[in-house]
């Protein structure tokens, strides 16, 4: 009994932390730098993933712009498989590693990386190298692999999932920044920003089980979004999704989106494929959702190519 | 010699050799190579005569190293060696140390119908039969069990304790891991054992040895020409009894001088008690032990040995009414064969050679191993069976198969595990979400590691899998993950006799680099 309500004060609190900082984040981006909050999606290509990354933030006014002194934040890569970096099943390490050195730069108190990965989770952290990435720049790698971890929230508003079980470290932390890869998907078509969020909740079956399109939709109404998405386009598995057989299933795309949109991300995303938006269904039902806008015309995007 | 060295000797020996065992069967974290563990296991009697006899190599001889020390020194395997003894000793002196006032073991005779014939059956049974019996007595095996059974949840639950408390302070080097017990009835010989040595050793000393134990039994018989033994100096004796008194095997007849070999298993600790310093292990001349029946005695050992069958008996009784859940699927899986774990070859090698010592089950970093209750027949209770209902065999591993003492599973190197099919999947479309809810799913084909499971059109815009079985491995990730219940839309057939899965064909894609953005 203690510990639950330990368990609840410390949510509480770090819902009422998490609220007031993302907002703030969001307040300062549009009140301080006006220029650069114009741009809705940045998409920069033909870099290394370190470069597109240090250049695109920059058109966003910096992760300042998002992480503020002394907070904690959460990394949530695609830790999903067991797979070697090569074969793109899981984000580039290097991003990863990037994005947590801007964190630590503004300030950020501490930076967590955890994803409640599909294959045996010591076997995805170690051979997706990101767990080394991650701890070469300070943050803190956690595990995901029991439901010990996850904490019971609602989602007002759901059509199917109306509730979920998440990591804890999602609520405890001030930031949430989702850092995707985009991929083939075998049953979706195909994976990005939103379907990311899988490997933040504890049972997946329920969402494969009950209109698994319609749950993805809905577990982006839950309250703690990402203040920002920056989805890996660098190697991009074009079949055999999510998981992949070998290196025929990558093309080399050297792109990376990042956005605060993330229905428009995956948007952007899906034509990266060659695949029309409206045909995976849980873009236009997200964006019917007033969860994001998938119409990319209507957008302010800054492209750069390097 | 006479020196109280040899005590010491013996009990820090046993302490290093029980704590590495120990650790071979609880590194929940993989701390040590899987490689390594096995040189642990090099002496260890019954798995290396099996290995023994499937490779014919130095390398699985260690038993005749046993065999060989046994006709120089005794039974020091017993005190030296066996995972089992060993930890019958803790509990024969936590026993002492309770009872202290009460504790006298004394000179008893041998139960020599009983022990001999147990051997004999262990012996007829496994010739004719199979290896049944020796799964269940081997000191090994039981050991195993113990330690997987009740040994590694217990260090768990420590772990998921201390990852809380760390949890709080932020530290995250230790990570909370879900203990799944096994089916309850996969207890019952586990726990039977646990409470018969249990109680044997902490009331009787080595009694559990010198009774049912097989090994035993047979080094014993080979320690009536051992040139090495307990002798008794005469002269110097006094007659006083000590060293009959503190004796686990109550194998000494001090008052005739005479030390019974076939039970002795060099433990040295009348060497330590004797006052008179006229106890001594040396060379000595064969002598021959008088016998007399202990009726009560023999019923006792009746009684429990019939419990201890009746009660596997009793468990197979129960197995047949397990209640069926709540039906949701409606067409049920029909295994015709359990799969058996990578490594096996066939189900007949596997069945036959495997102890269920239980080292893979708890070796396996994925829990796929689980002990068979009815899957492999009565014979095969508690030997390893892939469960994909619980958790899926990782493509990258191939920690089984280099753990197993036996050769029941032969070691497999990486490439050629992944291109071994334990069995083949196969899709219920009745049960599929996407047949019946209309809905997305894809889980099992997003799991496959070959993509022997792929996803093609259905209606409207949904997509369907469907099984290439010619590169199916048979892990069971596509079995797992489905999320119907009772029964799953997709699952593993095992093959009864392992067979090669062709590689994965893969083409480039006919998308290149893009030089412009598409949007």
């Amino acid at each position: 009994m203690r510990r639950r309500d330990f368990f609840k004060t410390s949510v509480g609190a770090g819902l009422a932390a998490g609220a007031a900082m993302s907002l703030g984040g969001y307040g300062k981006l549009w009140a301080s730098s006006p220029a650069s909050a114009s741009y809705d999606m940045i998409a920069i290509m033909g870099g290394s993933p370190e470069a597109m990354f240090d250049l695109g933030i920059q058109e966003l006014g910096g992760i300042s712009a998002f992480v503020k002194k002394g907070q904690k934040v959460l990394v949530k890569p695609n830790i999903g498989w067991d797979v070697v970096p090569d074969l793109a099943a899981n984000t580039n390490p290097l991003l990863v590693k990037r994005i947590i050195e801007h964190c630590f730069k503004a300030g950020a108190k501490e930076v967590y990386v955890f994803d409640h990965s599909c294959d045996n989770w010591v076997n995805t952290y170690k051979n997706s190298g990101i767990e080394k990435a991650a701890k070469a720049a300070g943050a803190k790698v956690v595990p995901a692999n029991s439901e010990n971890y996850y904490q019971k929230v609602e989602i007002p508003g759901g059509v199917k999932l109306k509730s979920a079980k998440v990591h804890e470290l999602l609520l405890e932390t001030d930031v949430f920044i989702n850092v995707p890869i985009l991929k083939d998907h075998n049953s979706t078509r195909m994976t990005g920003c939103l379907k990311n969020n899988m490997g933040l909740v504890w049972d997946r079956g329920f969402w494969h089980s009950n209109n698994l399109h319609q749950c993805i939709a809905d577990y982006a109404l839950f309250e703690k979004k990402p203040a920002v998405n920056i989805l890996d386009c660098y190697n991009v598995m074009v079949k055999h999704g999510p998981q992949g057989v070998s290196k025929e299933d990558i093309v080399q795309m050297k792109s990376m989106i990042i956005t605060t949109d993330w229905v428009a991300g995956d948007a952007a995303a899906a034509k990266m494929l060659g695949l029309d938006p409206a045909r995976i269904d849980y873009i236009p039902i997200a964006h019917k959702m007033g969860l994001g806008n998938m119409n990319l015309d209507s957008l302010n995007i800054k492209r750069i190519k390097m | 010699m006479t020196s109280s060295f040899l005590r010491r000797f013996r009990t820090g020996f046993s302490v290093v050799v029980l704590i590495s065992l120990v650790f071979v069967f609880i590194d929940y974290r993989s701390f040590v190579p899987e490689k390594i563990k096995t040189y642990f296991l090099y002496f260890q009697f019954v798995p290396s005569l099996i290995k023994f006899i499937h490779l014919k190599t130095i390398a699985a001889a260690g038993f005749l190293v046993v065999l060989g020390l046994t006709l120089f020194t005794g039974r020091t395997y017993c005190s030296f060696l066996c995972p089992l003894g060993i930890t019958q000793d803790i509990f024969s002196r936590a026993g002492g140390k309770i009872r202290k006032k009460f504790r006298r073991f004394g000179f008893k005779k041998p139960f020599t119908i009983i022990r001999y014939t147990l051997l004999g059956i262990t012996l007829f049974v496994t010739i004719i039969w199979g290896i049944y019996l020796v799964t269940l007595l081997d000191p090994f095996s039981v050991f195993g069990r113990f330690m997987t059974y009740f040994g590694k949840p217990v260090v768990l639950v420590i772990n998921n304790f201390m990852a809380g408390i760390f949890g709080k302070f932020d530290l995250y080097f230790l990570s909370h891991n879900e203990i799944k017990g096994f089916q309850v009835i996969a207890y019952i010989i586990p726990a039977a054992f646990l409470i018969l040595v249990g109680s044997m050793s902490f009331l009787k000393g080595r009694l559990y040895c010198n009774m049912i134990c097989p090994v035993g039994t047979l080094l014993g018989l080979l320690s009536k020409v051992s040139f090495l033994r307990i002798k008794f100096n005469i002269d110097k004796c006094s007659r006083c009894g000590r060293c009959a008194i503190a004796c686990k095997s109550s194998c000494i007849d001090f008052l005739n001088y005479r030390v019974d070999v076939t039970r002795c298993i060099d433990c040295f600790d009348c060497i330590s008690t004797c006052p008179d310093k006229a106890i001594s292990y040396g060379v000595v001349s064969i002598r021959k032990a008088v016998h007399k029946t202990d009726e009560s005695k023999r019923k006792f050992v009746a009684a429990s040995l019939l419990m201890l069958f009746g009660l596997a008996r009793l468990a197979r009784g129960q197995e047949k009414s397990v209640p069926v859940p709540k039906r949701e699927s409606t067409v049920k899986e029909n295994k015709t064969f359990p799969v058996c774990p990578p490594g096996a070859g066939s189900f007949e090698h596997f069945t036959k050679n495997c102890i269920a010592c239980s080292l893979c089950i708890t070796a396996c970093p994925n829990n796929v191993l689980q002990p068979a209750v009815r899957q492999y027949g009565i014979a095969g209770l508690m030997q390893p069976v892939m469960n994909y209902h619980r958790s899926f065999c990782t493509y990258n591993c191939t920690v089984c198969t280099e753990v197993c003492p036996t050769n029941a599973l032969k070691p497999l190197a990486l490439e050629a595990k992944k291109l071994t099919q334990l069995g083949k999947a196969i899709f219920i479309k009745d049960n599929c979400i996407v047949k019946t809810e209309k809905t997305a799913c894809g889980a099992c084909s997003e799991s496959c590691p070959t993509k022997a499971v792929y996803m093609i059109p259905y209606e409207g815009n949904l997509l369907i899998p469907e099984t290439n079985q010619d590169i199916c491995t048979g892990c069971g990730h596509c079995e797992f993950a489905c999320p119907t219940v009772p029964y799953k839309a997709i699952f593993v057939d095992g093959n009864p006799v392992h067979l090669a899965a062709q590689k994965p064909e893969n083409e480039q894609s006919e998308m290149t680099t893009p030089v412009e953005f598409p949007f």
